[in-house]
């Protein structure tokens, strides 16, 4: 469905990502793990099409996201939804309006279809009856599902989510991850889902894709993934603060620093 | 000394690129106006969000504006008896200068700093981003929108404006002070040309069209964060503020 080559993302002289090659699947749920800065959501920003890649290719559909125009792009958007990381909804719009943009934009549906098919979006989420509240009246959860409606509401081939359970509770966060590994199985859509949350990224997904410092170091079944020997893959799964991943960025410590301070002299 | 002008050359550099951004910028949204889809229906939501948004406001700056022109045109007037052109100083000041000018700058405080702070939550919030993934150009539907509306809503804003300070200038020179009905308006009609209401309106759409663009620009480019949104809204006022009082001499300069 997706796959890319070579694919690298620069910020100036920080590489985000390095030489990224990947395929993800049609029909299953593809998890992207990482920890905070390993470039994670660029990956899902650029297999969205919401950025361009500095070096490499991303197919989808047969066509490379980094060469077509505008306009195909949009036309290819018409097969995509996304979950963003805050919702995104349109605040100035009520719940009810923000699931039925996508086909008041995009069809020439009556107005009784687009009723229909809202309200089974809202059903499919469990916020049928919250329909005229404004997203500012709904919890961080609410939210989530209602924005998850919203990516479904075009009845898309490919949704990408962007850490669906951040900021929830436990049970917001369970229903989430719930409704994206049965909605991918019913409507045999594929999910793209980028999270730090390990144990519901490992629960839900059909293929599994680690990164660390914008670079794949491991990649298979949720199993394989558990049973990696890779001590980075460990630490991860396990959340360890000690190991190969640093939990500091600093290159030296402090108190390295301070000693070889001119007329400093270390006292243990 | 070297480093304090290398910090002025930065800054002339940083300035000059910052130009070059908002010109590109405004030049690829104008664009979008003869490519559809066409954003009808949402450039009338937000002509009215700007306009009847700003109306109040503009009613009241109006009607003190002629309401002291007359009361301090009227005493320097009477000092060499020429009181009888109280009417044409009034109308002359509103219509080519204060008129366009205030109203711009309540118009920028009002309706421009809240583009700019939109625009930015919008970018924090990722509603943009939204917009995108929903095969919806942010471009057109977000910042041409309101860019039309701005150019569209202060000349017809401006209009009340004067028209307002005129009433309100009428009532002090004439129920007030006592200046005669007649020779007020007879000689506000003599006097009042319609380059002068030309130059006024030029003004105005002008004003307009570099407000919108300005806080459009100045959204777009905020840093998405709380404190970026603030700085952003608070440059865009301050910019625009400048702006408009620069390009009014200009323009200004033009139709003498």
């Amino acid at each position: 469905m997706i796959e890319t080559k070579g694919l690298s993302k620069q910020y100036g002289a920080v590489s985000a990502l390095d030489n990224i090659d990947l395929k993800i699947k049609s029909g299953e749920v593809t998890v992207i793990l990482g920890g905070s800065g390993s470039g994670k959501t660029t990956l899902l920003r650029l297999l969205a099409g919401l950025e361009s890649p500095t070096s490499g290719s991303i197919m989808f559909a047969d066509e490379d996201l980094a060469k077509i125009n505008k306009k195909r792009l949009y036309e290819l958007r018409l097969r995509v939804g996304m979950l963003f990381q805050y919702s995104a909804l349109l605040n100035s719009l009520t719940v009810y309006e923000n699931v039925a943009f996508p086909l008041n934009e995009h069809t020439k549906l009556d107005k009784e279809v687009i009723h229909t098919m809202v309200m089974m979006k809202l059903e499919q989420v469990g916020l049928r009856g919250f329909e005229e509240m404004m997203p500012s009246q709904l919890s961080g959860g609410m939210a989530k599902r209602v924005a998850f409606a919203r990516a479904l509401a075009m009845d898309p081939q490919v949704v990408f989510f962007d850490e669906p359970t951040s900021g929830l509770d436990p049970i917001s966060a369970g229903v989430i991850s719930s409704l994206i590994h049965e909605t991918t199985v019913k409507t045999r859509m594929t999910s793209v889902v980028v999270t730090h949350d390990v144990q519901a990224g490992l629960d839900i997904a059909d293929h599994v894709i680690l990164l660390w410092q914008g670079e794949v170091i491991a990649e298979g079944k949720s199993n394989t993934i558990k049973n990696s020997d890779d001590p980075r893959v460990q630490q991860f799964i396990e959340g360890r603060p000690n190991g190969p991943i640093p939990f500091s960025r600093s290159q030296t410590a402090y108190i390295d620093d301070l000693t070889h301070k001119p007329g400093c002299v270390r006292l243990d | 000394m070297v480093a304090f002008i290398g910090q002025i050359g930065r800054n002339v550099i940083h300035a000059v690129a910052k130009l070059g951004d908002a010109t590109l910028f405004a030049l690829a949204t104008l664009r979008l106006l003869f490519s559809p889809p066409w954003q009808g229906k949402h450039f009338v939501m937000q002509l009215y969000a700007v306009g009847v948004g700003s109306l109040i406001i503009i009613i009241i700056t109006g009607a003190f504006t002629g309401m002291v022109l007359a009361l301090q045109g009227y005493h320097m007037l009477v000092k060499v008896g020429t009181e009888a052109l109280l009417g044409p100083a009034v109308a002359l000041s509103l219509i080519r200068e204060l008129g366009p000018v205030l109203a711009a700058l309540m118009f920028v405080g009002r309706a421009g700093s809240s583009i700019t702070a939109e625009i930015g939550i919008m970018r924090v919030t990722e509603q943009m981003d939204a917009l995108e993934m929903m095969a919806v150009n942010p471009q057109a539907r977000v910042m041409l929108t309101r860019i039309i509306a701005c150019a569209i809503a202060l000349p017809l804003l401006v209009g009340i404006f004067d028209v307002v300070g005129l009433f309100a200038g009428y009532l002090i020179g004439v129920e007030m002070l006592g200046v005669n009905s007649g020779v007020y308006i007879g000689e506000t009609i003599d006097k009042i040309g319609l380059n002068d209401v030309y130059a006024g309106l030029t003004k105005s759409i002008y004003f307009g069209l570099l407000v919108g663009i300005i806080c459009t620009y100045m959204g777009q480019r905020a840093t998405p964060t709380t404190e970026g949104v603030a700085k952003a809204t608070t440059q865009a006022v301050m910019i625009c503020s400048v702006m408009v009082l620069i390009l009014d001499y200009i323009i200004t300069s033009f139709y003498l």
